[in-house]
């Protein structure tokens, strides 16, 4: 029966509840017996994690009602596109070795995906996609200017003819087959420059206006075709938050640019499977450039990114370019292209210096014209 | 001007558990951290659970004496949450290397240590109060958390006094004080 008086005392004291009369004489007793005031320590100290935890379980609490409350008046849409689609491909993953089976999960995530997407997608209608090619006054003005430093050199563009669409691009296989986006091709005719400025000829032989893509093939003489391509394509997805660069042509003075960013999302705009989601600032020019992992393998090629979002851009998964010249050689046997394939994983990771000095000459700055 | 008197509001009005300044901060920034999560592997689910999570650390921070923002509370919020979602993504071993995202951030690593140091004293009071048992957990919470007097309690819970209810209590409260104690000195 004391024990309980002295604990009850001891709160009080502690919340502030005893009469001053009351306060003085137990902190007399407080002083002189150190028992009672460890008590009272220990009790402090007790008190105060008492009172903070009741704290956060109201303010838990209110959250959680807050919440709810928003979610119920409508204020946020519940956009799970993102993980749905997740799920489609583990679903995908775990048939796909059923071939019979196959065939009718291929339907189904067809149409469930879209589905999902064309539920969700609301909330993004208002993002909007540009395409990274140069436009046209920009690349006449470039045009006047290299007029007057390199008046000696003669341009290989045809004389009459206008310079529409400009982007970046690279090579892929040694005897001059060169990738750029579709939309970097406008016009009829190609010219691609190399990172010396050195102008050659190129023909515009396939382009997939779907994937984006297009495969160019640079004919002109004064083109020394090197003996091999530095870097192989990946062929497997690289994984979330993994380091890349690219290197492209964005600047009017056709400096090759260097650029960094992570991978930001496997998954396109509003779910895109054939493209991934990067976290760089691309700026206009850099469509076509090649996207290279830590390892300085080609994970794909930069196309397009979101008006409203800086920093956010998309890009074309490297396994398109692959499934790009399978079907230009379906169409014409005689095209000879070798791809180079990543085998698998590299122990080694190049020093990001050398592997640029390395790869800089087979990136090319490439305008179109009529 | 007017932006940073009405964030002070917004801070002093959250300290004071203002459940219209808590709606005005999910209403402004849950967006942003919903859009965060799902474009970095993430559910809706995730997504408030982590805002809560960074509501809570700023909640707490707004309650110390100490307490200082030397940011607008997005940035503050967003980085919490870029912290936590990244921790988590680790754990679940869905990433290798840092991310980089638009928003900007600041570093909020004591904040979260703060947090975590707290958490875990709460998981402990949590486990406790959970092993004591009917009456007494009810008891306690209602004496200790929701701040009911003893007479009302002693109503509440059928006692026939203040006196008993008191008695049941002080039982109570000793044996939730030894689990509390002995659970908080093995974690330190």
């Amino acid at each position: 029966m004391e024990d309980i008086k002295l604990q009850e005392t001891i709160e009080k004291y502690l919340t502030g509840d005893l009469s001053a009369q009351e306060r003085e004489l137990f902190e007399v007793i407080r002083k002189n017996t150190p028992e009672i005031d460890q008590m009272v320590v220990e009790h402090s100290m007790f008190l105060h994690h008492m009172d903070s935890y009741a704290k956060r379980r109201h303010f838990t609490k209110l959250t959680e009602k807050t919440f709810q409350h928003l979610l119920t008046a409508g204020e946020w849409t519940v956009d799970n596109a993102l993980p749905s689609n997740a799920k489609m491909i583990q679903l995908w993953n775990k048939y796909k070795k059923v071939t019979a089976i196959a065939a009718s999960v291929a339907g189904f995530i067809a149409l469930s995906t879209s589905a999902i997407i064309m539920y969700f997608s609301p909330s993004l209608n208002g993002n909007q996609l540009l395409q990274l090619s140069k436009a046209i006054e920009v690349i006449k003005k470039n045009q006047q200017v290299q007029g007057h430093l390199l008046n000696e050199v003669k341009s290989k563009v045809p004389e009459n003819a206008k310079l529409i669409s400009g982007g970046s691009g690279f090579l892929i296989d040694p005897k001059g087959f060169i990738i750029t986006n579709a939309h970097v091709l406008k016009g009829n005719g190609a010219i691609v420059i190399n990172n010396l400025g050195e102008e050659l000829n190129a023909h515009i032989i396939f382009t997939d206006k779907d994937l984006d893509l297009a495969l160019l093939k640079i004919e002109d003489k004064d083109f020394s075709a090197p003996k091999s391509i530095p870097f192989s394509i990946r062929k497997k997805m690289t994984d979330l938050g993994e380091e890349i660069f690219t290197l492209g042509y964005p600047r009017n003075d056709n400096d090759i640019v260097y650029g960094k960013g992570y991978l930001s999302a496997q998954t396109g705009f509003e779910g895109d499977s054939s493209s991934f989601q990067i976290q760089i600032s691309a700026n206009p020019g850099y469509s076509g450039a090649p996207l290279f992992n830590d390892k300085g393998e080609l994970i794909g090629i930069i196309s397009t990114r979101q008006k409203l979002a800086e920093g956010v851009a998309f890009a074309i998964k490297s396994n398109k370019i692959i499934d790009l010249i399978a079907s230009v050689i379906e169409k014409d046997e005689k095209t000879e292209i070798k791809l180079k394939i990543s085998k698998g994983n590299y122990s080694t990771t190049a020093n990001r210096k050398d592997q640029i000095s390395k790869y800089k000459p087979y990136i090319f700055s490439v305008r179109s014209y009529n | 001007m007017k932006a940073e008197l009405n964030e002070q509001a917004l801070l002093k009005g959250l300290a004071n558990n203002d459940s219209k300044a808590v709606e005005a901060l999910y209403k402004s920034h849950f967006n942003m951290i919903q859009h965060f999560v799902l474009n970095n592997n993430g559910s809706f689910d995730d997504a408030r659970d982590i805002f809560q999570e960074a509501m809570i650390t700023l909640y707490e921070k707004v309650q110390s004496s100490s307490f200082v923002l030397t940011c607008q509370i997005k940035t503050y919020l967003f980085s919490i949450c870029k912290h936590l979602w990244l921790k988590r993504l680790h754990q679940m071993d869905k990433y290798s290397s840092p991310l980089s995202v638009h928003e900007e951030s600041i570093s909020v690593d004591e904040d979260i240590v703060a947090f975590e140091k707290k958490d875990a004293a709460f998981a402990i009071m949590d486990r406790a109060l959970n092993s004591l048992g009917e009456p007494c957990k009810s008891l306690l919470e209602g004496y200790y958390i929701n701040k009911k007097g003893m007479q009302e309690l002693a109503k509440d819970f059928g006692y026939t006094n203040a006196d008993n209810a008191k008695n049941q209590k002080y039982k109570c409260l000793m044996r939730l004080k030894k689990l509390f104690f002995t659970q908080y000195n093995i974690g330190d």
